[in-house]
């Protein structure tokens, strides 16, 4: 379980710089999918294996599969690889990165400093006990998702919809014609 | 579960979300933005999983649950948005976006 837990840990973290060093956008999206999959090998070895497969069928299916389908929608092509390598200079990346590698030295810090913590063994929380306390006393919580989750696709219709397009030209009004030219 | 490897668990949320921390700062395509978001909130989770790991109690995951759902919301309005920008300026530069009338 130990070594498990440090493998995935080093997977994870592998894939997520292999994530955000990509230029190609479908490549990220490749390498995420296997950081959230390691995510979620973590998350069994943590005693979590509803939320592993919780992570498995959200975020690695749903969320990744969502952002491919809007990649698809977009049409990218070789230009824009090659605008996204220009845009990614050392100039540009080396400041916000040292920044938060400061930030992150300051986090490892304070989690590994000695610090008197009894040691228990692992105990798994099941689902059985997660969804008893997601239906008693988190129960406003549950709605709250409910109307975010509305919110989310009221919200996703009304800015995704688009201009009904005119297919021919004669069909289309002078003065979209104009403003078309 | 040793005290350890708890926490180099939260050591690895915190590596994961300053990852998409730095991500989210050096790039100028909003979809990879967006991607970096979804990789900071994924590490948040991580971390309240591993919270609820340490106290043997269920609110780590339930909390972890309600992540999920502001994610999957968070992600369909924002790729709404960037389809939007797209149409709008024919281009994924987050800097070009800087007018309030389009």
């Amino acid at each position: 379980m130990e070594l498990t837990f440090y493998i995935a840990a080093a997977v994870a973290t592998v894939a997520t710089i292999l994530t955000i060093t990509r230029y190609n956008i479908i490549h990220a999206l490749l390498y995420l999918v296997v950081s959230f999959l390691a995510v979620a090998v973590v998350f069994f070895t943590l005693g979590a294996p509803f939320m592993a497969a919780l992570e498995i069928i959200i975020y690695a299916g749903a969320i990744v599969v969502l952002i491919i389908f809007v990649i698809m929608m977009l049409n990218l092509t070789h230009e824009d690889v090659d605008k996204e390598k220009a845009w990614l200079t050392p100039r540009v990346w080396v400041g916000p990165a040292i920044l938060s590698l400061v930030l992150l030295a300051e986090l490892a810090y304070i989690i590994l400093a000695p610090d008197t913590q009894p040691t228990e063994a692992l105990v798994a929380v099941d689902a059985r006990v997660v969804g008893m306390s997601l239906y008693g006393p988190y129960m406003l919580g549950v709605q709250l998702c409910g109307i975010l989750l509305m919110a989310g696709i009221v919200g996703a219709y009304h800015l995704g919809r688009q201009k009904k397009k005119v297919v021919h030209r004669f069909l289309q009004p002078k003065e979209g014609r104009s403003a078309a030219i | 579960m040793t005290p350890a490897h708890m926490e180099a668990a939260l050591l690895l949320a915190g590596v994961l979300f300053m990852l998409g921390l730095i991500s989210v700062l050096i790039r100028r395509n909003i979809i990879f933005m967006l991607i970096s978001v979804e990789i900071m909130l994924n590490a948040a989770g991580l971390a309240f999983i591993v919270a609820g790991s340490k106290w043997v109690q269920p609110d780590g995951q339930v909390m972890f649950i309600f992540i999920l759902t502001m994610a999957a919301a968070e992600v369909s309005v924002g790729l709404a948005l960037i389809l939007q920008i797209y149409h709008q300026l024919k281009t994924l530069d987050s800097d070009a976006a800087n007018l309030m009338k389009g």
